[in-house]
């Protein structure tokens, strides 16, 4: 038996019209784990959790499951199930014969499965929908009628693909929540599809990083978040200043015209990086005492967000976005420092503020998900 | 006053359309003999048709071809429709287009092309012909009644009947069939209709003394006007009237249903 539920060994994906969706993916899933695919349109995670359903076949590469290839199996013998974009409810059945389907299937004692569709019901909070007729649900209870009808068949591992996408704003909130809870109580390995990085990092267990077919990054939500590897990932995932540097020496940055203390090594001398710095984390000092090599800068604007202020902060050629819940008129002069440990360096990559135009992410249509 | 214009205008399409029939149902309850006078109410025409045994003969005929050929195009149709739905754009919509044609075709190329071919297939004219020829026209109808029930279909749901653990045979049967059903059963009806309703090719295609309504009541036409054919006429109508009213109601109630559900 492997360590690993679901393994993903090279996937390729190349469609009819030469379009390469998928470029030799590897990726592993653990038991109980809540794993999020997460990136723009057309990066291939729909792609990769229909190769893992069974829905289409790579051009190469495989798929194992508990260490032997599923492969070749169709959907309907593999021991995973979805819940689709648009929930796919059967629209002739009532919500306890949609759930009852795989139990039905199995030709399953049927006050067996009454009693199933009860306790699933109950789950994802819905009590005594069983006669209710689908199309009378909202979206929301539609959403949890199909997350009911996966779960009732006791999967390996439910796939989602982007479950809360057709829903309004407050109740996306209140099913990530759900969501989590359903997932930690069933017990049951999820994987998740989104483009939302703040549902990625509100439910996710690890977060996979996709773009243009091909994995960026794999780590923790707090991992993604505070140590992006490149550009892109820190870009995609919340907001941030990407700035162009050097690496003067170990533990030794150059950028915005001043050398800055950090904690990243290995970069080899007068290298050029990318800094990434969190709105959050650039602190804003009076500058009526002068702090020792700290750039200088002037306050562009000041907007009301609600918790913090957001101010745009000119310094030489460059502009950061800074997160502080004092405001600052402005045309005020600031002061600019860092903590060494909120430097987060990266090697150059093609999103890097510095690099040619970004043509691949200009002709990538927008919101053309392949399959 | 653009009220009073729009209804009058309303009412004459409305007065031209019907008032021939509404004369021709008049008429069958007509006691005079004669087409100008009122002579008082009876039932008498409808008590003669069905003693005429050359009526009720082709009256089973048309049932029994009608019922023969709505149930083989249906079949056919139906099949016909899903093979079409699963085929790339390009293809369905030039296939679309050569289903369609024979609908607007003129009657009568149709009718004649048709006794042509079974002539020359040494078929003989008859009742085996009449039921080809009807289930021939009635298939582009059944069609374009299931085509759209397919089309509505999620696409996610055969994937997903799949993932919970159905054979693609199991899928079809439990998920896709039982929701183009209303749309197989409308086709059933329209073939049916179609067929009671056909007299142009059946006339064409038919022989050795096989004759279903319409041509019951033309030869009867033609050795001079009995008040039994208004009667006869007066039964098709309101025949082919019901089974209209059955293939559009279901549609009908389905979006009031809609329309008058609150926004979710």
């Amino acid at each position: 038996m492997s360590e690993h539920l679901i393994e993903l060994k090279d996937l390729t994906m190349v469609f009819e019209d030469g379009y390469t969706a998928l470029d030799g993916i590897n990726l592993s899933l653990n038991r109980n784990e809540f794993l999020t695919l997460l990136g723009p349109s057309g990066c291939g995670k729909t792609t990769t959790l229909r190769l893992v359903g069974g829905f289409a076949a790579p051009t190469s590469g495989d798929v194992l499951y508990m260490g032997k290839s599923i492969v070749h199996l169709p959907p309907y013998k593999r021991n995973i199930n979805t819940v689709f974009q648009r929930y796919a409810l059967f629209p002739h059945m009532n919500v306890a014969q949609n759930i009852a389907f795989g139990p039905d299937l199995r030709r399953q004692d049927k006050r067996e499965t009454a009693r199933q569709v009860a306790d699933m019901l109950a789950l994802v909070g819905l009590r005594g929908f069983e006669k209710r007729a689908v199309a009378s649900l909202s979206g929301g209870q539609q959403q949890r009628v199909a997350i009911a009808r996966a779960l009732i068949n006791k999967p390996a591992v439910l796939l989602l693909d982007e479950p809360l996408g057709a829903l309004d704003l407050k109740l996306r909130k209140e099913m990530q929540v759900e969501l989590k809870r359903i997932q930690v109580e069933s017990g049951i390995t999820f994987l998740y599809v989104t483009h939302d990085q703040e549902e990625a990092l509100t439910m996710s267990d690890t977060v996979v990083v996709m773009r243009g077919g091909q994995v960026q990054q794999v780590g923790t939500p707090q991992d993604i978040y505070n140590e992006p590897v490149n550009a892109f990932v820190a870009d995609f995932i919340g907001e941030s200043n990407i700035l162009a540097g050097t690496m003067i020496a170990d533990r030794r940055a150059f950028f915005l015209g001043h050398p800055f203390e950090c904690v990243d090594s290995g970069f080899g001398e007068d290298a050029p990086v990318d800094v990434v710095l969190r709105p959050e984390d650039v602190k804003l000092k009076s500058v009526d005492a002068p702090i020792p090599g700290a750039p200088r800068g002037v306050v562009i604007s000041t907007l009301f967000k609600g918790v913090h202020y957001e101010m745009r902060v000119s310094v030489g050629a460059d502009e950061l976005l800074v997160h502080s819940t004092h405001a600052r008129e402005p045309g005020t002069p600031v002061q600019i420092t860092v903590a060494p440990s909120d430097i987060q360096i990266m090697r150059k990559s093609d999103m890097s503020p510095d690099a040619p135009a970004r043509a691949e992410e200009a002709a990538l249509p927008i919101s053309d998900e392949r399959m | 006053m653009t009220k009073f214009l729009r209804r009058t205008y309303m009412g004459l399409i409305l007065f031209f359309l019907y008032v021939p029939v509404l004369l021709l149902v008049v008429f069958s309850f007509n006691a005079s003999k004669s087409r100008g006078v009122w002579g008082g109410f009876t039932l008498q025409w409808y008590v003669d048709l069905f003693k005429d045994r050359a009526i009720l003969a082709a009256l089973r005929n048309t049932l029994v071809i009608g019922l023969l050929a709505a149930a083989i195009s249906t079949l056919v149709g139906a099949v016909g429709a899903i093979g079409l739905y699963q085929l790339r754009r390009g293809w369905r919509q030039g296939l679309m287009g050569l289903v369609n044609l024979p609908m607007l075709n003129s009657e009568i190329v149709t009718g004649v092309s048709l006794m042509l071919l079974y002539t020359a297939m040494n078929l003989e004219l008859g009742f085996l012909t009449l039921v080809l020829s009807h289930v021939a026209f009635c298939i582009p109808y059944v069609v374009l009644s299931v085509l759209p029930k397919l089309r509505q279909l999620d696409p996610h749901l055969p994937e997903a009947a799949q993932d919970l653990g159905a054979t693609p045979t199991q899928a079809f049967f439990k998920v896709i069939l039982p929701d183009i059903m209303p749309g197989i059963f409308s086709g059933f009806l329209l073939a049916l209709t179609m067929s009671i309703d056909d007299f142009v090719i059946s006339f064409f295609t038919t022989g050795m003394g096989v004759q279903n309504l319409s041509i019951t009541v033309y030869t009867m036409a033609k050795r001079g006007i009995s008040p039994k054919i208004n009667a006869l006429s007066t039964i098709i109508f309101v025949v082919v009237l019901g089974l209209l009213a059955a293939v559009n109601l279901p549609d009908l109630r389905r979006k009031n249903a809609k329309a008058s559900r609150p926004p979710v």
